[in-house]
């Protein structure tokens, strides 16, 4: 590598406890099919998807049943062939109702692919590839669901010099990507070798942290003889997988604030995101599925279950055993991910796990004032000043937040509120301020 | 699945805390300066406990009165500012003025600014200077160091009454610090190292303050760069003026007699006023060690660590405006 320095993490940040030995082990195990299905129209960021079938449609699995509904927005597919039975609002992972497809399995279907012709990818043409990413309504698998093709469209002028994979996986309790690096190396070797010619990157690099030594080498034996592909191990250490953290750790640079990985000629995406485009150019699959860590206190049978997009949350947790103790569940990782109010929520593109906890497991939020300690400075990745940001956040002073503090610069990262000894809720009162700022703005 | 949906309890994100809480960085401070506790108590006896226990419930009966609805005697940190108090009193100290003293630290010095974490002076040294202040003479008569032997001699100033003329024994020993510079021979670091020497009740011992230390840096509940720029500039300072002119104190003297130490370990690190960056430590502990060294070699006054605490404590709203952090991707380097 030419100009970059590499050091193998980045400064500040947290060392929750990781949680993983429930389920880092387990293979991937498949979710059964289940009777209904929910596909919210809008699980991406970006406009909503529109849909292309009417209640009492015939579909199969695998096949579209909405289209994108503008340039950041994507495909959608049947998880299972069966029938149309309702277009409805739906109640979604964030308590809101949106519009959502809802699908009746065929209890007598063999459930097979509806067989797209899988794409030669060696012979796509870039916008072609673009093109064909949205259409398998691909989405970056993090956790985010930013629509991939987006982000492969690179703009003129901009060039893509290193396509860097992120399996750092820094959430606790998650272990979705590394079994899919574990299990899927070579598959994941495959999508990334794919995007890196779309994209002409010169390297491609995966970080991985070092707690999942089994995918790093899995990984690393996956690599074809003379690939421009590395592995890079990484530090443990949270927020390792947030995009700019992970830069800094593997290339020594920083991307400015308010910029993007590619303005350092760069394309950050996720492991798991590589193996659906494997899954797609090569078996023709749309992303219908994903892999979704069940974990925590309240679950009898963790697993890594690859689980059709829009199962209800309930069939889930049935499936793998909740406990009646569950006081609390969670969708996605415990340090950004958002608690449920039902269970009669579906499974997403952007849903990495859903975590039950007990009473006993509960975070007990108890405030004290703040002694100006300076933990959460010295936890922030981002090297803001969260002491001072919820403070002025408490007193309603947001435009001072973020004129003085930079608050919009803050990722919602939560290492300030996971070290403040003081129980004060930090990140949350940052993201009011932040809610306000771009209110204001609009 | 159970066979009724459990009622979920909704928050938001994380949802997992390291579990470090501010009773409990409280109570990790209590245990750091516990030997220096036991050791006042070895070398003076049962007035060290009578003096450490009515500034706690000096501090306590304040907190618990003034301090209204945010009254918190749970969290520790009242009974600790009190101890603290207690510590940089002489043995033979009063006990209605001690009691005053740990009253004021939490009055004057916490309550009166908005409690817990709004105060911008050390609670416990606006405690003692207020002593100092009344009572000038009772705060420098000192006793020597005795140990077990003698454990319940009391003072006689001990159970002195309020406001009546203080009876005050008669100067039974010098401090080393007493005319400090001139006769900083008479005690040898060794015996400061161990507390072995008259002084107030945690100035004793440097060893074990720094036993302390090491504790509160392992439990990560201590910036460790504030004491270690005190004793850095205190070394350097004192030691170029020392090798100017050898009338002035050793470095070893001066980083070991007096409430030094203790100042710098368990007064300067109070995390409410102290800054808040690593930087902006370093900037503070460096102007304590200058402070110090200015006042004892210089001042009319023999010992300098408080004041030089409390001047630095008011500048730590300024220090922090100065050494914000760059927030990552504004830095030029990048």
């Amino acid at each position: 590598m030419d100009t970059a320095i590499a050091s193998s993490t980045f400064r500040h940040g947290v060392h929750p406890q990781e949680h993983k030995e429930a389920t880092e082990s387990l293979p991937l195990e498949r979710m059964p099919f289940v009777e209904r299905y929910i596909l919210p129209l809008g699980q991406h960021i970006g406009a909503p998807s529109k849909a292309v079938v009417k209640s009492g449609d015939q579909v199969q699995r695998g096949q579209l049943i909405a289209a994108p509904g503008g340039y950041v927005s994507t495909s959608l597919h049947s998880p299972v062939t069966g029938k149309v039975v309702g277009v409805a609002s739906h109640r979604t992972a964030n308590g809101q109702f949106v519009p959502a497809i809802e699908i009746e399995a065929d209890p007598y279907s063999s459930q097979r692919m509806v067989q797209e012709s899988a794409a030669d990818w060696q012979s796509l043409s870039g916008s072609d590839f673009v093109q064909a990413v949205q259409d398998a309504g691909l989405v970056g698998l993090g956790g985010a669901a930013f629509p991939s093709h987006v982000k492969y469209a690179l703009p003129e002028g901009k060039r893509c010099q290193y396509l860097v994979l992120n399996g750092c996986e820094c959430e606790p309790y998650l272990t979705c990507d590394h079994r899919v690096m574990a299990e899927r190396a070579d598959d994941v070797i495959l999508g990334a070798r794919i995007l890196q010619q779309k994209l002409q990157a010169d390297r491609a690099v995966f970080g991985v942290e070092a707690n999942k030594p089994d995918a790093i080498e899995a990984l690393r034996q996956a690599i074809p003889a003379g690939e421009a592909m590395e592995v890079r191990a990484l530090h443990v250490k949270y927020p390792q997988g947030a995009e700019k953290m992970l830069i800094k750790a593997v290339f020594g640079r920083e991307v400015p604030a308010g910029k993007l990985p590619l303005d350092l000629n760069m394309v950050v995406n996720n492991v798991g995101t590589m193996a659906a485009i494997a899954d797609y150019f090569v078996r023709g699959q749309p992303l219908i599925e994903r892999v979704v860590t069940v974990s925590g206190p309240g679950i009898a049978s963790p697993a890594n279950l690859i689980v059709p997009i829009g199962t209800p949350v309930r069939q889930v947790l049935a499936h793998c055993g909740l406990s009646e103790k569950t006081q609390q569940l969670i969708m996605g990782g415990p340090m950004m991910g958002q608690s449920l109010s039902s269970v009669d929520v579906p499974v997403l593109k952007g849903t990495s796990g859903l975590l039950a906890f007990t009473g006993d497991a509960l975070l007990e939020r108890v405030e004290h004032p703040c002694i100006r300690c300076g933990r959460c400075l010295e936890a922030c990745p981002n090297f803001l000043n969260p002491q001072q940001l919820a403070r002025l956040s408490r007193y309603s002073e947001y435009q001072r937040a973020e004129d003085e503090h930079y608050a919009m610069d803050c990722m919602e990262c939560g290492a300030c509120t996971f070290v403040c000894p003081s129980g004060i809720p930090i990140v949350q009162l940052i993201r009011v301020a932040k809610g306000v700022i771009r209110e204001s703005k609009k | 699945m159970p066979a009724k949906d459990p009622p979920l309890i909704l928050q938001t994100a994380p949802f997992l805390i390291r579990g470090t809480s501010t009773p409990r960085v409280m109570i990790d401070v209590i245990i750091g300066i516990a030997p220096v506790v036991a050791a006042s108590i070895w070398f003076f006896g049962i007035s060290a406990l009578l003096v450490l226990a009515v500034c706690i419930a000096g501090a306590m009966i304040t907190e618990a009165i003034f301090a209204g609805e945010k009254k918190n005697l749970a969290d520790g940190s009242a009974a600790l500012t009190g101890l603290l108090v207690g510590l940089t009193l002489p043995p033979s100290m009063p006990l209605w003025m001690a009691f005053l003293g740990g009253g004021v630290a939490i009055g004057l010095g916490k309550t009166a600014w908005g409690g817990l974490g709004q105060n911008i002076f050390n609670p416990a040294l606006v405690g003692r200077a207020f002593l100092q202040a009344a009572f000038p003479i009772s705060i420098t008569s000192w006793t020597p160091a005795r140990g077990l032997a003698d454990f319940f001699r009391t003072s006689s100033s001990t159970f002195a009454i309020p406001f009546m003329k203080p009876t005050v024994d008669a100067i039974s020993t010098a401090t080393p610090m007493k005319g400090s510079g001139k006769n900083y021979k008479t005690a040898s670091w060794l015996a400061l190292l161990i507390g072995n020497v008259s002084g107030s009740l945690g100035e004793t011992s440097a060893l074990l303050a720094l036993v302390g230390a090491i504790y509160m840096t392992i439990r990560r509940t201590f910036e460790w760069r504030i004491p270690v720029s005190i004793f850095v500039s205190v070394a350097a300072l004192s030691g170029g003026l020392h090798l100017l002119n050898n009338a002035y104190p050793t470095p070893s003297f001066m980083l070991l007699s007096g409430g030094l130490v203790f100042g710098a370990i368990f007064m300067a690190t109070d995390p409410v006023t102290s800054p808040m960056t690593a930087k902006g430590a370093w900037i503070f502990g460096v102007g304590i060690g200058i402070l110090v060294v200015l006042i004892r070699t210089f001042g009319a006054l023999d010992e300098g660590v408080m004041y030089a605490i409390l001047f630095m404590n008011a500048l730590c709203p300024h220090i922090d405006r100065y050494t914000q952090p760059k927030p990552f991707g504004r830095r030029k380097s990048s």
